[in-house]
């Protein structure tokens, strides 16, 4: 079988993954991106707290740190030209004891050795002024006017999309299982038996880049994963701060935090456990209790009576500092690894520093006259006036039709997600938020399902949550 | 964009929707209903087992066919009906009710009324709301969506099922799913006693030997793909005891675990809620916080039976229509919720005439007493052979028995149960 060939193939579309893809992109090259799942962002990227840190939580000796600092400042432009929701709201430190304010103050030293833009010392006074939900028992505490909020998932799914018109392929499903070394290319083999030929190889493949790296014969290391539990609170609830507010970091993370998410929910979370299982992304009610306790420390009005759901995340964790180099035992082969925390606000200078890197080692980049940084964006009836959806619906009247109440999301926007390739239940709930609300698609599944089959011709057997074995029904009566 | 004006709205088109909208048109004021989904009768199209209708019709239909007798009754009559038609937003303005609607039939539209009668129903509580731990496979459905996907469109969710929570719709579906061949290996309740009622344990668990599991708490699911199993463990003396917890292998879970009023719209155009029903307060004539908008059925609070949703939805188009021409109240009393009363809607009586009350206990008992009292003294008293949490009770006080509160200024009557 004649492998398709490509000049880069990046293994693994996370977030590290598609910004990687999107910057190669705007070069004269053929760049494949895969990824073992059903959809992208089906990793490590789609359960995190989609924060654009505030460039005081690290060092700046760490690669990390300077990784951090690049990537929150690139933000803006990326939303402007690809649409995806963000909002720069800012970010609080609270410090609710003595102890915690002397901790707090390294933080601040921290941040404005970093640069970071904006940053300040609050009273409590202050501090009350800017976030009047948090407890009474605040002393005082940090801002960082420049930290914001992302919506993991959209991210990257834009960039992916920007990729793709940019001649990016990707290819979901594709689980690889080799890679070879033939004359100056890698031969990668999927699971499947696909196959495609790269002459350089990019491993950011997440929980399983350390697997990846021997599947190349490159570095040993060992990514272990460190599991992070969240509840979810409907935007309806009262404890809705107007910044994402942090407790005081400890030397394993920087603690559970309260984030108003871009589409106006509460996240709140992360736990931090060490997992043997790099798969086991399970939920337990003592972590879960944890959450609760430590979120109302820092707002008392947080109530389980707002919880629509609970979910957690597997971070990739490796050593102190993220593993971003050139494979030094094979050729043409650029290491991403162990990209934890603040991976998500690093990913954009990941993606111009591994580009660097290819550059380094012999891929030869010329721009392509034609690039188009933008991506078009579908309207989202929750967005539009009662007039603007009147004109929509008289050209396709599927705008007309509410399928998730929740989150008002129309057939229209569904069809969208479907025609762009998000064909699982979970792939269509994160490009559109249809289930993602109070109901959790209690109402709006079956709606889903039928559409689904409806566009794409599959069987109501064929349906998964996210594809594997996550089949929905058991046939027909 | 069209717009369109009535004396009243009625959003929902179910039950309560459908008796509401009858009585109001009853009165020759023009009306209509917003219904999201493309026909009538609500959460009754897919209820195809019987017993609805006993003390409406008095006799045991199935819920398409309940829902059918009202189709016909508003087919007959002069009310707008928008099916398909989702309310996206309900704001006041110049003392009428603007309702921000889509269809894709209409379009986008304005429905401006002077009274808007609020009968959205309630939707389940899934699995974040009960907080369950463990993986996310696919598998989980709650109990409604279930039998949509059974009764309706004919799929078959899964084959070995165990069910969360002893709710109603939870015990229909238990005996549901083992009539289409599925195995339902178990009802798991965290509660000492059934949270559905009694003809349905009997009926649907029982005649089935379907093991219920009283004073059980699930501390997971597991599964990487589809589920796998749950792991449930005792509640002893008030304590989780995990060193007896045990594992009910299984590809599917049914969650059966409470309701909830659907009361967004409502709370978003500013209408006061109620947290004990999470449904509206509302005064003696079923009118909430907001003046013209009413509330009636299983938005209002949850309802055991349609019967009462038909008989609470009739009060709210009669008491809508009567504020329509100038009736108000003229004197209402504060209404509580006693000893052992989880709830009673509606949270006032007017003293100038009779009031039914809609109560729930939250205790299970032989033999107790429903007191009524207006500052400390006893007003009635009236015995019942069994009271229990998933029974509502309903009691109606007459003009002469509130007597005594219509001279007080700021009279309270207070309900228990002992």
């Amino acid at each position: 079988m004649m492998a398709e060939s490509f000049e880069v193939a990046i293994v693994g579309a996370g977030v590290c993954g598609a910004n990687i893809a999107r910057r190669l992109s705007a070069y004269e090259i053929a760049v494949a991106l895969m990824d073992k799942e059903a959809d992208v962002s089906f990793g490590v990227s789609k359960a995190n707290s989609g924060i654009v840190h505030g460039g005081f939580h690290h060092n700046k000796k760490h690669l990390k740190a300077r990784l951090e600092i690049q990537g929150a400042m690139m933000f803006d432009r990326l939303k402007t030209e690809l649409g995806f929701p963000f909002v720069r709201c800012g970010i609080v430190v609270v410090a609710l004891h003595e102890d915690e304010m002397r901790a707090v103050e390294q933080l601040y030293a921290q941040g404005v050795d970093n640069g970071a833009i904006g940053i300040e010392m609050c009273s409590r006074e202050r501090m009350l002024e800017l976030e009047p939900k948090l407890s009474r028992d605040a002393l005082g505490g940090l801002y960082a006017p420049g930290g914001g909020i992302v919506e993991p998932y959209r991210f990257v799914f834009s960039l992916v999309e920007s990729a793709v018109k940019n001649g990016v392929s990707v290819f979901t499903g594709w689980d690889i299982v080799a890679a070879e070394r033939e004359g100056d290319a890698w031969i990668l083999h999927a699971a499947d038996g696909r196959q495609l030929r790269a002459r350089y190889a990019v491993n950011c493949a997440g929980l399983a880049a350390d697997e990846v790296s021997r599947m190349f014969g490159a570095e040993d290391f060992s990514i272990k994963g460190r599991k992070g539990e969240y509840y979810l609170l409907d935007k309806l609830t009262k404890a809705k701060p107007g910044r994402v507010v942090f407790p005081v970091p400890t030397s394993v993370s920087k603690g559970m935090l309260i984030v108003p998410t871009v589409e106006g929910t509460v996240l709140i979370g992360p736990t931090a456990s060490a997992v043997e299982d790099k798969e086991d992304a399970a939920t337990t009610r003592l972590q879960l209790e944890t959450i609760l306790r430590s979120a109302r420390n820092m707002i008392p009005d947080i109530s389980e009576a707002d919880v629509i759901t609970s979910f957690a995340g597997i971070r990739p964790t490796l050593g102190d500092d993220y593993y971003i180099d050139l494979s030094a035992k094979v050729p043409a082969l650029v290491q991403v690894a162990g990209i934890q925390s603040p991976g998500l606000t690093a990913s954009p200078a990941i993606g111009e520093y591994v580009k660097d890197l290819l550059k380094k080692a012999g891929l030869v980049l010329v721009e392509k006259a034609n690039w188009d940084p933008t991506v078009e964006r579908e309207s989202r009836a929750r967005d539009l006036s009662l007039f603007e959806l009147d004109e929509l619906i008289a050209r396709d009247p599927a705008y007309g039709e509410v399928v998730c109440r929740c989150e008002c999301v129309t057939e229209a926007e569904i069809v969208a997600a479907i025609r762009r390739g998000h064909t699982t239940l979970d792939g269509i709930k994160y490009y559109t938020r249809a289930q993602m609300g109070r109901c959790q698609g209690g109402f709006c599944t079956y709606k889903i399902v039928k559409i689904l089959m409806r566009e794409t011709g599959m069987s109501c057997d064929q349906i998964t949550k996210r594809g594997r074995a996550s089949t929905l029904l058991r046939g027909v009566l | 964009m069209r717009e369109m004006s009535f004396d009243c709205v009625v959003i929902g088109g179910g039950a309560a929707g459908m008796a509401a909208a009858l009585e109001l048109e009853a009165r020759d004021l023009s009306v209509a209903i917003a219904e999201r989904e493309e026909r009538l009768g609500g959460i009754l199209t897919q209820c195809i087992h019987n017993g609805f209708g006993l003390i409406e019709f008095n006799e045991e239909l199935t819920g398409p066919e309940f829902a059918e007798r009202f189709e016909e009754r508003i087919g007959g009559r002069r009310i707008s009906v928008f099916c398909g038609c989702t309310v996206l937003d309900m704001v006041a303005d110049e003392g009428e009710q603007v309702l921000s609607c889509v269809s894709a039939k209409e379009g986008a539209l304005r429905l401006r009324s002077r009274a808007v009668i609020l009968a959205m129903g309630c939707r389940e509580r899934n699995r974040g709301n009960v907080r369950i731990p463990g993986s996310r496979p696919a598998g989980v459905f709650t109990a409604g969506l279930a039998q949509r996907l059974v009764n309706v469109e004919g799929y078959v969710p899964g084959r070995e099922v165990v069910i969360i929570g002893s709710g109603d719709i939870g015990l229909i579906m238990a005996r549901r799913m083992s009539w289409i061949g599925c195995k339902v290996h178990a009802v798991v309740e965290i509660l000492p006693y059934p949270s559905g009622l009694t003809r349905n344990i009997v009926q649907c668990l029982h005649d089935f030997d379907i093991p219920l599991y009283l004073s059980h708490l699930t501390t997971g699911i597991y599964g990487r793909d589809r589920v796998e199993g749950i792991e449930v463990a005792p509640i002893e003396n008030a304590a989780l005891m995990m060193g007896k917890a045990f594992k009910i292998p299984c590809d599917t879970v049914l969650l059966s675990v409470g309701l909830v009023p659907e009361n967004e719209l409502s709370r978003e155009a500013g209408v006061s809620i109620n947290p004990m029903t999470n449904g509206a307060w509302t005064d003696s004539t079923l009118m909430t916080s907001l003046p013209g908008i009413f509330a009636c059925g299983n938005v209002l609070h949850v309802h055991d039976l349609v019967d009462y949703v038909v008989e609470e939805a009739r009060r709210a188009g009669r008491c809508a229509a009567a504020w329509l021409e100038g009736a108000r109240p003229c004197r209402e009393a504060r209404v509580k919720a006693g000893s052992n009363v989880r709830y009673v809607v509606p949270a006032r009586v007017d003293t100038g005439r009779d009031n039914k009350l809609y109560l729930r206990t939250m205790i299970v008992k032989n033999d107790a007493i429903l007191e009524v009292r207006i500052d400390g003294k006893v007003l009635l008293s009236s015995r019942k052979n069994h009271v229990q949490p998933s029974e509502m009770l309903t009691l109606t006080l007459g003009k002469a028995q509130l007597a005594a509160a219509a001279e007080l200024p700021d009279a309270a009557v207070e309900i228990s149960i002992q």
